[in-house]
């Protein structure tokens, strides 16, 4: 009873039975994990709405919510709608005869990877190198903790990230909510955001960071803003933030020195300034419908990385309406970004980071052989740490302490066992892409990246085989 | 070439899966051989081709025309050399133009129309603008974009070598056929290197065998690239375009642009293809590890991953390198001036009874055989040389250069 956090079990004394407020149920399965005696099952509640393939129940519930309270309706976690998924529809290639298969348990398999802005060649004198290189951050596999900030997951959850991004050789992002005082001993492994709500943002927040990374839009919210209601800012939450306690924690949509490229540049290099020229600078959009044309500007204006975040990319809050109809799929906008920068020659001068729902070590190594260097997890990562995708992160009242604004809920997290089940699961999916590699006869990963001959694709119509530059399996 | 879809690699990948026998033999000391050696060599790796294709590639056999670039081409219709010609007149300053002598050998057929030009680009301001607009920059930036301009835009017409002073011959048939084909034999040369084929995937076409060749640079190839794709979407940024539908093509242009263009030495060149592991790089002393990091981040896309043994050759220098794991045969052999490379060991000692050493070439670790100069790179671990205990062995502590290769075969340099 006491584990629901949304308050569905309630203990009748009269009649000395506990009574369940079905309709309060988010399916979150925290009750059933922790009752002792297995007695609790979480079935899919039958509405009793007649049948209707137009006005299903979903748009029936919330137009009744909506009349009730006039509001725009939220949700949390990633889009849930049946776009398709073009992962599923992607197959990976391997050896066969003609090209020995490798064993990754008996010979080196490599994942290391370096962010950063390469030049498109190198230049020697005598047998030195004389190219000096911009600053690269080194992954030992390619996978990334994405941006979820602090305030929107909790303290111990973003203290779990770092822990494994350490513990991993990665990085993870502190999101656009500031950097907590404890965690800046992270800071090889940390990239911090500067988005349009600033906050947080110092001098000691930048240098201490490996990356810095220009949020301009997310996958789950392209082109919206965000809102830390102010109950949610706490004293902590505050001092990290740096507004008041108690105070609405509000980021624009815009960043509003930045209203067309030449002002991204000048940030880009603003920050550069203030970081003397150490620090890679990632640009962060939402994938979106000309994402190629945007990434080509991002790369020319000085960015070293650019991170892009597919409609699936998930959110601790956000419009529903917004996070369901609103962006691209990740698969189709990496692939075209990726071509677009190639047919351009610009493609060496940024690395390229994808986002957006990937589940799996498969769907990792499927976007790097459609161009990505390396990918962000956030999704993934939360699950690892007990998310069940309830989608009520926006409400604080996460049951599984990730996401809790309430603090007796937040201490259900183990950080140090979070941060075991996440490096577990880096690990795990470094192995997986170890032996997919190995596989397809291949000993490092830069060889599989933007290489699609190691892609086929299966029930795709010929415009999506052309734009995902893959062919048809057979 | 437009149509090579019809009559080349049809399958899906634009490469050709193909199993291999290489062979190469170089004087360093620039004393010229005959072809019938190497044919021989071929003749004996028989077994390592199917008949889809040989070639050879031959270096210092024109010494009448030094200075002009030998353009083979092959056609397929008189139409297309016609066509060719035409646009050769406007490009180039023709110096010679003749058949390539052939004889007809049993097991070849349907040989393509075989011309050779000498020719040298017209004096830079008669040299039109390259269809992007720009201006080419050297003599040979003009050769390469021609020699794309008629492989990719004329129907039935394909050049084959563009060298200076050398030249590849290929065809469909067994390696040691095509050699004699083009009397091979009739021809003498510093530096020759051969190929026979055995292809899984591909029909025959004559320009498809190896070896694959720009400018002066050859290569012959056994092995699968499967970073194929990543290396060909790089070199597209260079504007390299692969048209000849195989994994080949790409070390021959990686090659171009890394030499030619960015002035990496070869060595170095090397170390790109077959980079050395990270696990190596860690442990090199500074500045050897920031420089073999640098090759990585930067040419990472460049490195050729899955089996492969190679040799490279251009003007003067021949180059063998194996995959970094050794997944495809390489033996070096050296009697003297002249240094042998080839899948197996039995042609070397086939055309050369009293070789005096041989080796097994270590993965990533390059033999450079250079005119005038010898052996310059032996092929075998350097970087062990950074462990201290291995210093002595591998170069000895009497001041004698010694180099062991894993195997435990010698070869005092």
């Amino acid at each position: 009873m006491r584990q629901c956090s949304f308050d569905v079990h309630a203990y009748d004394e009269e009649d000395d039975a506990i009574v369940s407020a079905d309709d309060r149920c988010v399916g979150c399965q925290r009750c059933a994990t922790y009752c002792p005696t297995g007695a609790i099952t979480i079935r899919l509640s039958e509405r009793d709405f007649r049948l209707n393939a137009n006005w299903r129940p979903e748009h029936l519930m919330d137009i009744k919510r909506q009349a009730e309270t006039g509001g725009v309706i939220l949700t949390g976690m990633g889009n849930d709608k049946p776009y398709r998924i073009y992962w599923d529809h992607l197959l990976l290639n391997a050896s066969q005869v003609t090209n020995p298969s490798i064993d990754p348990l008996r010979e080196p398999m490599e994942l290391r990877t370096f962010l950063g802005a390469k030049p498109d060649r190198l230049r020697f004198a005598d047998g030195r190198l004389l190219t000096e290189l911009a600053p690269q951050v080194r992954l030992e596999m390619p996978i990334l903790f994405s941006a979820m900030s602090y305030g929107a997951i909790t303290y111990n959850a973003q203290l779990a990230l770092m822990q494994a991004a350490e513990e991993c050789g990665t990085l993870c992002n502190t999101g656009e909510g500031g950097w907590p005082r404890d965690f800046r001993r992270f800071g090889k492994n940390v990239i911090v955001q500067c988005a349009s709500g600033r906050f947080g943002v110092d001098f000691d927040y930048l240098n201490q960071a490996a990356v810095v990374e220009i949020k301009i839009g997310q996958g789950a919210k392209p082109g919206i803003g965000g809102h830390l209601p102010g109950e949610k800012v706490t004293p902590l939450v505050a001092e990290t933030r740096m507004i008041p306690v108690g105070t609405d924690a509000l980021s624009p949509a815009p960043q509003h020195d930045i209203y067309s490229i030449e002002d991204l540049s000048t940030l880009i290099y603003a920050l550069k300034e203030a970081t003397n020229y150490e620090k890679p600078v990632s640009v962060k959009i939402a994938a979106v419908h000309n994402a190629p044309a945007i990434a080509s500007g991002i790369a020319r204006a000085g960015a070293d990385i650019i991170a892009i975040d597919g409609v699936r990319g998930g959110t601790g809050a956000a419009p529903k309406v917004i996070r369901d109809n609103v962006g691209i799929p990740i698969e189709l906008a990496l692939a075209a970004v990726d071509r677009r920068l190639r047919r351009e020659g610009i493609r060496n001068r940024v690395s390229l980071v994808a986002a957006g729902g990937f589940r799996s070590s498969a769907d990792v190594i499927k976007a790097i052989a459609l161009g990505a260097d390396a990918v962000y997890i956030g999704t993934a990562a939360l699950v690892a740490m007990g998310c069940t995708l309830c989608q009520q992160c926006y409400t604080g009242k996460c049951a599984w302490g990730i996401t809790s604004a309430d603090p007796v809920l937040a201490k259900r997290l183990n950080p140090d066992i979070a941060t075991r089940r996440l490096v577990n699961l880096v690990k795990a999916w470094s192995l997986e892409i170890k032996e997919m590699l190995g596989g397809m006869g291949i000993n490092a990963i830069e060889s599989v990246r933007g290489n699609r001959l190691h892609l086929r694709g299966v029930g795709l119509e010929e415009w999506e085989l052309e734009t995902l530059g893959v062919r048809g399996a057979g | 070439m437009r149509n090579l879809d019809r009559i080349t690699n049809p399958f899906n990948d634009d490469k050709v899966i193909a199993n291999c026998g290489i062979f190469g033999v170089m004087n360093t000391a620039g004393g010229k051989m005959s072809g019938r050696d190497v044919i021989e060599a071929m003749a004996n790796m028989h077994d390592r081709g199917n008949g889809l294709g040989g070639g050879f590639a031959a270096y210092g056999i024109y010494p009448e025309h030094p200075e002009e670039y030998a353009l083979h081409v092959m056609f397929e219709t008189q139409r297309a050399r016609e066509e060719t010609e035409r646009a050769l007149q406007e490009w180039f300053r023709i110096g010679a133009q003749e058949p390539i002598p052939t004889r007809n050998t049993r097991g070849i057929a349907n040989a393509p129309i075989l011309w050779r030009y000498f020719v040298e680009p017209l004096q830079e301001e008669a040299i039109p603008p390259t269809p992007d607009g720009a201006i080419a920059l050297t003599p040979d930036d003009y050769v390469v974009d021609r020699v794309m301009v008629i492989n990719t835009s004329i129907d039935g017409a394909f050049v084959f070598s563009s060298g200076k002073n050398m030249g590849v011959f290929k065809g469909v048939g067994h390696a040691e056929d095509i050699g004699t084909f083009f009397c091979l034999d009739e021809y003498q040369a510093y530096l020759w290197t051969g190929h026979s084929r055995f292809p899984t995937n591909t029909q025959a076409w004559w320009g498809g065998a190896h070896p694959f060749s720009i400018l002066d640079w050859t290569v012959v190839h056994n092995g699968e690239i499967s970073s194929y794709g990543t290396n060909r979407a790089f070199l597209e940024m260079y504007g390299y375009y692969c048209s000849m539908h195989t994994d080949t093509e790409v070390i021959a242009y990686a090659t171009d642009l890394l030499v030619r263009k960015h002035g990496l030495p070869i060595s170095v060149v090397a170390k790109v293809f077959a980079a050395p592991l990270w696990q190596d790089i860690d442990r090199m002393p500074s500045p050897d590890r920031e420089t073999y990091t640098a090759l990585r981040q930067v040419y990472g896309s460049l490195l050729m991953n899955g089996p492969f043994a190679v040799i490279i050759a251009h003007q003067g220098e021949m180059i063998g390198l194996r995959d970094r794991i050794n997944l495809r045969p390489l033996v070096a052999g050296s009697k003297g001036d002249l240094l042998f490379l080839a899948s197996e060991e039995a042609p070397i000692r086939l055309v050369c009874p009293d070789v005096e050493r041989t080796w097994a070439v270590q993965g990533g670790e390059p033999v450079i055989g250079r005119l005038f100069e010898g052996i310059v790179e032996p092929g075998v671990d350097r970087s062990a040389v950074y462990e201290e205990p291995c210093i002595e062995r591998f170069y000895g502590h009497k001041g004698q250069r010694e180099v062991h290769s894993l195997s435990g075969m010698r070869a005092a340099m």
